[in-house]
């Protein structure tokens, strides 16, 4: 790579006063794509010092595993369409063409090679990925293209990144004076790669000048300032987004356990259904809707995942639950064999086996906010969905009519009867408004996780974990519980690993409750049912 | 109470017609040889044992259409050990005592292996395990066709140190947490030792089975491999975690150009149903790959897809893959049928002296022999990176099929261990 984009950059700037370079031949792409890798990097060197523009198409093809050769030719298989990978024409496929093997080490060459060529893309943000690609691996030899694009480049920001670009080049030259300035500049470095590469001039093998490796150390330093504050935030972001996740598997059981007093063991399984109901409506859009309208299936998924795991819940109450109101012991049991019957009646019908939940496209990926913290779009999108849904709840509690007659009917029945309010209907809607959240739980935690008939068995204990600490009855204690919890369990993992620290967790939640049996937040003053 | 009685003595012409017919098929039952299959079918390893299941019964169908063994139909006994490792041997002790089974075929995860060890040791009977493992473990009672950590784990490393691995200095050894990751990484960190990297250079983590949330794993890898240069991260979590790990790596950009991820129990399976185009590029190791160009391969995928879809398979019927530990299932059984024929019987004994120095025309292109002492295949090992369409490139492989060591030479209290397993 050292030589061959020194050789580049003297092509490059040859081409740029000579004649156009001639296209890419036969025998060149033959060599590139076949053989010992060692013989293949030297024949990508050989090409792109050519400087050859044609070459950045099949090498972009080469990337996407579009080519396939045999004894003599390569060919480029596009959508279907075979065509001569050199010239261009349509072609026939032989059937014994062989496909391109492309492993990480020539990957990352032709990668770094692009980037090389790209440097003088017209479009910014070309340039800025090629920029980032380089410095990845950066070493002296790109020195000359980097000066080229310094000089070249007027976006002031980019202008910055060439210049680390640059002193990452240089920190392993054998001149003093360019080290010590290059470790200087590398102090504004605020990416991992900054990190990586100062750590390794600082280890064994590499700077040994003491006073360009106390200028090391001192970048390094500020590097590790600028990383530390994307860590944390990653931490918090985990943390956060554990929360959303836990807050939206316990709102649903803070109706039926904390308003009603229910202790619905089956309230897993009713997430379960939210689940499967993502899968059926993903797999309806994908069958009978066009392929462009299968990114848009969660938005179909959330009311019908609500609707389906409500409609389970009315049932469940009328048929079961409404007959043991105030025995809890038998309400536990009986919602406990509901749970199993539900859990084979899944199998039965879907089969034991996870079901595929796909992410649409507009939720894979993630938003770079640091060069050190990407987050994933599934999870924003968690978060804000568990927010938009805790708001409904506290809305329908305080402002509806329902809401009203819950309130009442939780806190005095009899009183509730007695002006005239239907309370075994209010169950009913409580009941079934409960199960609705945990099929929204369940359609949610379908983006994350595995979509199988255990999948509430996973969640169950948290979804109480959160409803106890909180206090029971307490909407706002369910969120702080849910978000503490989800920070302490990411602090903890970042510190003791997942396994001790889901321990610790739960050493930590029966101490709480031992100490403060109410939870944080308590009912205060007379409590209803009392 | 007329009608009652009438209807009882229905009943019991009903019983005792039912009982006839019971008889009958028992009598039938005695001109086959029972083949036990113990795969978990729910649960978390559901995700990879299911399929080994079906290939068990594939070949079985292929055996028997070809006039079975020793004249004999062969004929499956399927139980479903759930995931759960105690019901594992209490399933194994149902086949092996009540249903009388010749030979059973089953377990993925180690520690299902451990604990169903005792019951197939006290009762002689005989297993074939078909997944790469730890190692350190060698039983009359058992022959295992999947990889030894010498036949994976040593060269999948080996490769990260290479150049064309991305000459790796720092790893991370992620596994979840049970006795393959943790021995596994035992022999591995010795290995790297012997190789020179130290102890700071090294971080394991591990997590519970089931473990769906790695977004704090991925940061912590993230923060790791900023310390120093090139880190490789050397997976062996299992089961349907993989799915959320990838999913998570895939969503946060750790490109396989950055910090590649080798992963020993992720096959083509596992990725079904991700997203692979962010992952192109991170490897596995195995002695299989569905990609492998032979005859012998085309057939058995022609075979498998013929069979996914007689069968309805969900999942497979329409997206037929097959993996490793398929192909390890597929030559286990067709050794033990050809060790029954030339033993003659389905005798343990004259099993297990039969199988000795079997070999079979196996889908991985080479002509495999069950070791004549210790109990493993001598198997060719492959290292592939994944593809945008969830397959595997193979970038690297042996020349050809390698001994097995069960005992790990990297770890120092093997060195007086036999080869052999210990005489009944």
């Amino acid at each position: 790579m050292r030589r061959c984009i020194a050789l580049l950059a003297a092509a490059l700037s040859l081409s740029l006063a000579a004649a156009p370079a001639a296209a890419i031949d036969a025998p060149t792409l033959r060599a590139i794509v076949d053989g010992d890798t060692d013989a293949r990097v030297a024949a990508l060197h050989a090409a792109v010092s050519t400087g050859d523009a044609t070459l950045a198409p099949v090498l972009q093809a080469m990337l996407d595993d579009e080519l396939k050769f045999d004894e003599a030719h390569v060919w480029r298989v596009h959508d279907g369409q075979a065509s001569d990978a050199v010239t261009g024409a349509a072609a026939t496929l032989p059937d014994e063409a062989q496909d391109v093997m492309v492993n990480n080490r020539l990957r990352g060459e032709a990668q770094a090679a692009l980037a090389a060529l790209r440097l003088q893309a017209p479009d910014a943000a070309v340039r800025a990925k090629a920029i980032a690609t380089l410095r990845d691996a950066p070493d002296e030899s790109q020195l000359a293209i980097v000066d080229a694009a310094l000089a070249r480049e007027t976006d002031p920001a980019l202008k910055g990144q060439l210049r680390l670009l640059k002193a990452a080049t240089l920190v392993a030259s054998p001149d003093r004076a360019k080290r010590l300035q290059a470790a200087g500049l590398l102090a504004t470095g605020d990416d991992p790669a900054t990190r990586a590469l100062l750590g390794e001039r600082l280890g064994p093998r590499g700077e040994s000048d003491p006073e360009v490796r106390a200028q090391l150390r001192s970048a390094l330093a500020a590097v590790d300032a600028h990383l530390a504050a994307g860590e944390r935030l990653g931490v918090l972001f985990t943390g956060v987004s554990l929360g959303s996740i836990l807050l939206l598997v316990a709102l649903g059981l803070a109706i039926s356990y904390g308003l009603m007093g229910v202790i619905n063991m089956a309230h897993g399984e009713l997430m379960m259904i939210g689940a499967y109901t993502t899968a059926v409506v993903q797999d309806l859009f994908r069958a009978h809707l066009p392929a462009g309208a299968f990114d848009f299936y969660i938005v179909a998924a959330v009311p019908a995942s609500f609707l389906a795991a409500a409609f389970v819940g009315a049932v469940l109450e009328r048929s079961v639950i409404r007959w043991l109101y105030g025995r809890p012991l038998e309400t536990l049991l009986a919602t406990w064999g509901i749970s199993l019957v539900l859990i084979q009646a899944v199998r039965t019908v879907f089969g034991a086996q996870n079901v595929r939940v796909e992410n649409p496209s507009w939720l894979s990926g993630g938003l770079p906010v640091m060069s050190n913290l990407v987050l994933p779009y599934n999870r924003l999108a968690i978060i804000a969905f568990a927010v938009l849904v805790l708001c409904g709840v506290a809305l329908l509690i305080a402002r509806t009519r329902l809401g009203l007659f819950v309130r009442a009917v939780t806190q005095n029945r009899r009183m509730a009867a007695c002006v005239g309010v239907d309370t075994a209907r209010v169950d009913t809607q409580a009941f079934a408004l409960g199960a609705g959240i945990a099929g929204l739980a369940g359609c949610a935690l379908s983006q994350v996780g595995n979509v199988g008939p255990d999948l509430g068995q996973t969640y169950i204990v948290d979804a109480f974990m959160v409803v106890v600490l909180g206090g029971v009855g307490q909407l706002a204690g369910a969120v702080v519980a849910a978000l503490g919890l989800g920070v302490l369990s990411k602090l903890l993992e970042g510190v003791a690993g997942a396994v001790l620290a889901k321990i610790m967790v739960l050493v930590l939640i029966v101490v709480f409750i031992q100490k403060r049996p109410q939870g944080l937040f308590a009912l205060k003053g007379r409590s209803a049912e009392a | 109470m007329k009608a009652t009685r009438r209807f009882a003595i229905r009943l019991t012409a009903l019983a005792v017609g039912a009982a006839i017919v019971g008889t009958v098929t028992t009598a039938q039952a005695a001109d086959t040889i029972k083949v036990g299959i113990l795969h978990s079918l729910s649960g978390t390893m559901a995700i990879s044992e299911t399929a080994l299941k079906d290939t068990a019964l594939m070949t079985i169908e292929e055996i028997n259409a070809k006039g079975g063994v020793l004249g004999r139909k062969l004929e499956p006994v399927v139980v479903d050990p759930a995931s759960n490792w105690p019901l594992f041997a209490e399933k194994a002790r149902q086949l092996v005592t009540q249903d009388k089974v010749a030979v059973v075929f089953g377990c993925w995860t180690s520690v299902s292996r451990k604990s169903v060890l005792p019951v197939f040791e006290q009762n002689d009977g005989l297993l074939f395990y078909p997944v790469q493992y730890e190692g350190e473990e060698l039983s009359r009672n058992v022959f295992y066709t999947g990889a030894a950590p010498n036949q994976q784990a040593i060269p999948a490393v080996e490769y990260l140190m290479s150049k064309d691995g991305g000459s790796a200095t720092r790893f991370v050894l992620l596994g979840t947490d049970y006795v393959y990751p943790r021995t596994t990484n035992k022999i591995l960190r010795a290995f790297l030792h012997s190789k020179g990297v130290a102890d700071a250079d090294i971080m394991e983590e591990y997590t519970p089975f089931g473990h769906s949330d790695y977004q704090s794993i991925i940061a912590k890898i993230r923060k790791f491999a900023s310390e120093g240069k090139k880190t490789a991260v050397v997976s062996t979590i299992n089961g349907d975690s993989n799915v959320p790990f990838y999913k998570e790596l895939g969503n946060q950009g750790l490109k396989a150009t950055d910090v590649p991820v080798v992963a020993f129990s992720v096959g083509e399976e596992e990725l079904r149903g991700v997203d692979t185009k962010p992952l192109v590029g991170h490897l596995a190791a195995w002695n299989y790959f569905m990609s492998i160009k032979n005859p012998t391969n085309s057939a058995f995928i022609k075979a498998w897809k013929a069979y996914a879809e007689a069968k309805g398979l969900p999942g497979q019927k329409d997206k037929p893959l097959t993996n490793d530990p398929m192909e390890a299932t597929y030559i286990g059984m067709h050794m033990w049928a050809q060790a029954v024929e030339k033993a003659g019987s389905t005798d343990t004994d004259k099993v297990i002296a039969a199988m000795s120095g079997q070999t079979f025309k196996a889908p991985d292109g080479f002509t495999i022999t069950m070791d004549e002492k210790n109990h493993h295949l001598h198997k060719p090992v492959f290292i592939g990176e994944v593809r945008a369409d969830g397959q595997f490139n193979v970038v690297w492989k042996t020349p050809g099929p390698i001994k097995a060591q069960p005992w790990s030479p990297f770890i120092p209290e093997n060195k007086d261990k036999k080869d052999e397993p210990a005489a009944k």
